[in-house]
This record gives C-alpha cells, structure tokens and sequence, in this order.
C-alpha cells in the first residue's frame, strides 16, 4: 500500500540503492541527469556488465550527472550526495556501523588473546569517523549467475540501514533484485519499480512486481522527479 | 537497530566468541556484512532456523565446525585470475626477482591452491623456479588439502587455458597437466617448491623473511581492524624492496602502511616496500 508524503517524510531515508542489467545504461544515465547536484542521499548503484568491463562505465555516466559518480572501494565510508557503482566482478555490500562497534566493545575485555591479537584490540588506538557505513566487496560465488548481484546489495542495505532504504529496480532481464527488494520492503523501507511496459527489458521489473507488494510503479522518466519530491529537495 | 537485528547480532557474536574460545578460529574481525550472509547460507542449508541453533550444533560437534569453516571461508578462486596481474607480474616484478639468488614467496590466504600453481607455472616459463620457494598458507585444511593434490576439475581446463594465454602464457597449457577421467593432474614438478601450510592471518604470526607476498581477494572480507594488523603482518614479513600484491579491488590507501610502499603497478595493485 502507498504511504502518504507525509508520513514518508519522517522517515529520514539515508540511501538509496539502484538495480538493473540489460539496458541499464540507457536508464541510469536518465535517472542521474533527473537528480539534482543538491541532492542529499548516497546513490548506490548495481548494473550487471561483464567481468571485465572496466572504467568506461563510470565515464559514461558522469558526463550525464551533476553529481560525483565513482566506483566503490573495499572500506570506503560512504558519503551523501555521491553515487557509486559497484566494480565488475565483485559483489558490493554495505557494512552497518554498528557492527563494527559491536565487535569492538566485545574485544575490549577480551584477555585470551595472544600479544599480536591484543595489539590489534587495542581499544585506546582511535577509530576514525566511527558511524560512517561503509562499503565492503566480496568474490563470493555469483548469485542469480550474477556479480555483483542486486539481491546481495539489497539484502546488505536493508540489513544496515532498516526502514531508511529506498530501493530501484530498473529495466533488466532475469529476476536478480526481487528477493532483495523484497526483504528492504519487509524492513519497512520504500521501493520503486520501473513500470514493465516502458522498461527496455520487462522481465526483472516485473518479477519485482510479481512478487513484492511495490510502493511505486512509475516510468522511468517519473521515478527521479518524485524521488526529488519525496526528499523535498529545493535546487 | 530493530529488536530482531539486535537480537541477530548477539547471536552472531555469541557464535564467534564460542568458535574462537573453544576451536580457536577467529572470526570475531570478520567484515559482518558478507559473513553473515554466509553464515545464513549455512543455517539454511543445515535446516535450521536460527543462528543459536547452529551454535548449539557446532560447539558440541566437531563436524559441523568443519563444514561451518568451508562455508564461512570464500573460496572462490581460480588459475590465472586477472590474468593482467599475471602480466604485469612477469614484467615488472619478475626482473626484478632475477636479481636475488634465492626467493622466498608467501600466498597468504592460497585456498585449493588454483593461483599457486599458477605463480609456479610463471615461475617455471621464467627460469626462476628453481630458485623459488612458494610458502602456500590458509587457515583451512580442508582446502590446502586438495591444493596439495594438485589436482582441478577437468571442465575447467577449457576456461584456465584461456586464462592463462591472456596471462601471457604462451606454451600448450596442457603441458602442464594429465587428463584422468574427470580430472586434470598437474605435473608433480610444479610441487618440488611449494610448501602447503596451515596460518591463520587472524590469529597467527610471521614465520619468515619474504621477498614476495602475494594475498589476494583476502582482506576484503576483513574488517578495518583486521586488516590493519595483516598489514603490519606483511610489512612485518617482507625483507626491503620486497613485492606486495593484493587484489583488483584492494588497496594500501585506507591504511597506515601506505607510506611505507611504491607501486611497481597501481593498477594492479602491486607494491614495493621502500622504507
């Protein structure tokens, strides 16, 4: 069922991760050139390509975008107002902060270490910017005969960041992204589906749709003006 | 956090600490992210429901412990994996080996040992290899058992020659092996100088002086901490002037030891100690 604007608001949406695979190109670079240079989110992005498809990608899409676009980096904190593409071959994931603060207290009274263990959990050695998600890679085995995959992005983001996720999923033709939209929805997030019949390629919108109870089904040409809406973004 | 997460998380932390005070494998640093997905996979596959049930079975089951640690430990490899690193090995770093008498390498993290036998096949086409000792490491003996056998499945042959022809091999890639039935049996003499051993980058220390440290889609599933002590372990570990290789997407950037490198190839993600 649709929330209402108002209740959306008050959510604070901390991100947003994008889905797709065959025509992705055409989409993403009509997504980004909609989003304004204020806007105030992370936009993370997983297209299906080749695994040995370089940096091209990445040039291509920034000439349509006012904001930075970048592939993104093992550990690398993740900052608003940026868009980051998952690189080739590896599976991107986002680490919660509060995992690594968990596993940090835990080790501050841990005595059964050896001496190199120890220095390692040593609790006075200051951690830099504590809070900041970060991204994290992974080669595991491909899911959905993709990597990076959309559910593996999806299902990390959800599990980070809970309700203030909103999810994507763009033209592209097998199901990868269903289960992960699925579980950001079961968290309470907000999701986005590009309407099947104006998709280049209909399949993974609509195994989205057949399976998620979707918020938005909207052309690709109106999912960037009511993300902007949504935000309350003021250019 | 919701309460089922937070619950989630203490489950999971509970498992670590037990698997670490009782078998002394050490996850606890693990990036959570991907390993707990691992650790579902896991769950399910076991038919299980929970995480403090798969706790219950490992702690009082030695087998579970076993197949938990395969499936916790990415091993997902390959011969000639990136074969552009392969390149760039043989023309920057292999020059530069010609001018030591004796080289010892280190294959942090090798899992079943794909890319340790391909570094011996390089070596080997460079007339190195008699000069070679490859320390093979994991902390896994399940894994570093096949890659003692030296033996891969036979279906893969097709993708590895290609591989290793865009790695700049230039033989018949199937000199190097024996087909049998479903198997390809690599030459034992690209075995004469590795040594296969178990170290855990977690919990274990240096155990020699290397002019090379190869380790390679392995830190990406550390946490920052983590990482930074393997860091200091390589530093630690590798003699002045000595090559350091990591994967495509891994870097020196976000830790202290940057400073204390110059890439022979950043693109490549290989490094040399100058101080």
């Amino acid at each position: 069922m649709r929330k209402s604007t108002e209740e959306l608001n008050k959510k604070n949406f901390e991100i947003v991760v994008v889905g797709t695979s065959l025509g992705g190109l055409e989409a993403l670079t009509l997504l980004l050139a909609d989003l304004p240079q204020s806007f105030p989110l992370p936009v993370v992005i997983v297209q299906h390509r080749h695994k040995s498809s370089h940096n091209r990608l990445t040039y291509f899409l920034q000439k349509q975008s006012s904001l930075p676009i970048t592939e993104a980096r093992d550990k690398e904190e993740i900052l608003p107002g940026r868009v980051y593409l998952a690189p080739a071959d590896y599976h991107l994931l986002i680490e919660s902060p509060s995992d690594e603060e968990f596993s940090l207290y835990e080790n501050d009274f841990t005595e059964w270490g050896s001496v190199a263990v120890e220095s390692i959990h040593n609790s006075k050695s200051p951690i830099p910017n504590r809070g900041t998600p970060k991204f994290a890679l992974s080669t595991e085995a491909p899911v959905c005969y993709a990597r990076p995959s959309i559910d593996v992005l999806f299902e990390s983001a959800a599990d980070a960041f809970g309700e203030k996720v909103i999810g994507i999923i763009l033209t592209g033709a097998n199901s990868d992204g269903t289960k992960g939209l699925a579980k950001i929805k079961a968290e309470g997030g907000l999701t986005f589906v590009e309407e099947p019949a104006s998709a280049l390629c209909p399949a993974m919108p609509a195994s989205a749709i057949a399976n998620v109870e979707v918020d938005w089904i909207l052309p690709l040409s109106k999912i960037a003006p009511c993300l902007v809406n949504l935000l309350r973004i003021k250019d | 956090m919701s309460e089922s997460h937070e619950l989630e998380t203490i489950e999971i932390q509970l498992l670590l600490e037990g698997m670490f005070r009782y078998y002394g494998f050490d996850f606890r640093n693990y990036a959570l992210a991907s390993l707990k997905r691992r650790i579902w996979n896991t769950i399910r596959s076991e038919r299980l429901t929970t995480v403090s049930a798969l706790q219950e079975k490992v702690l009082h089951n030695p087998a579970y412990l076993d197949r938990l640690l395969l499936d916790i430990s990415v091993n997902v490899t390959a011969m000639f994996r990136d074969p552009s690193f392969y390149i760039s090995f043989r023309n920057k770093v292999v020059p530069l080996l010609r001018t030591y008498p004796f080289i010892r390498i280190w294959h942090a993290g090798c899992s079943t040992g794909e890319e340790v036998y391909s570094m011996a096949i390089l070596l080997q086409e460079e007339g190195l290899y008699d000069r070679c000792r490859i320390y093979a490491t994991d902390m896994n003996e399940l894994v570093l058992k096949t890659a003692k056998t030296g033996i891969f499945p036979l279906k893969q042959m097709q993708e590895y020659t290609q591989l290793y022809h865009q790695a700049g091999g230039n033989k018949a890639f199937s000199e190097y092996y024996t087909a049998a039935y479903e198997n390809a049996i690599f030459r034992s003499s690209l075995k004469d100088n590795i040594v296969f051993a178990h170290h855990n980058l977690a919990t274990d220390n240096s155990f020699n002086e290397f002019n090379v440290i190869l380790c390679r889609n392995v830190m990406i599933y550390f946490n920052s901490h983590l990482q930074e002590r393997v860091h200091k372990l390589f530093y630690e570990s590798l003699g002045m002037f000595g090559v350091l290789g990591l994967g495509h997407q891994e870097s020196l950037t976000f830790t202290p030891y940057e400073k204390y490198y110059e890439p022979i190839e950043s693109s490549e993600k290989i490094y040399r100690r100058v101080k």
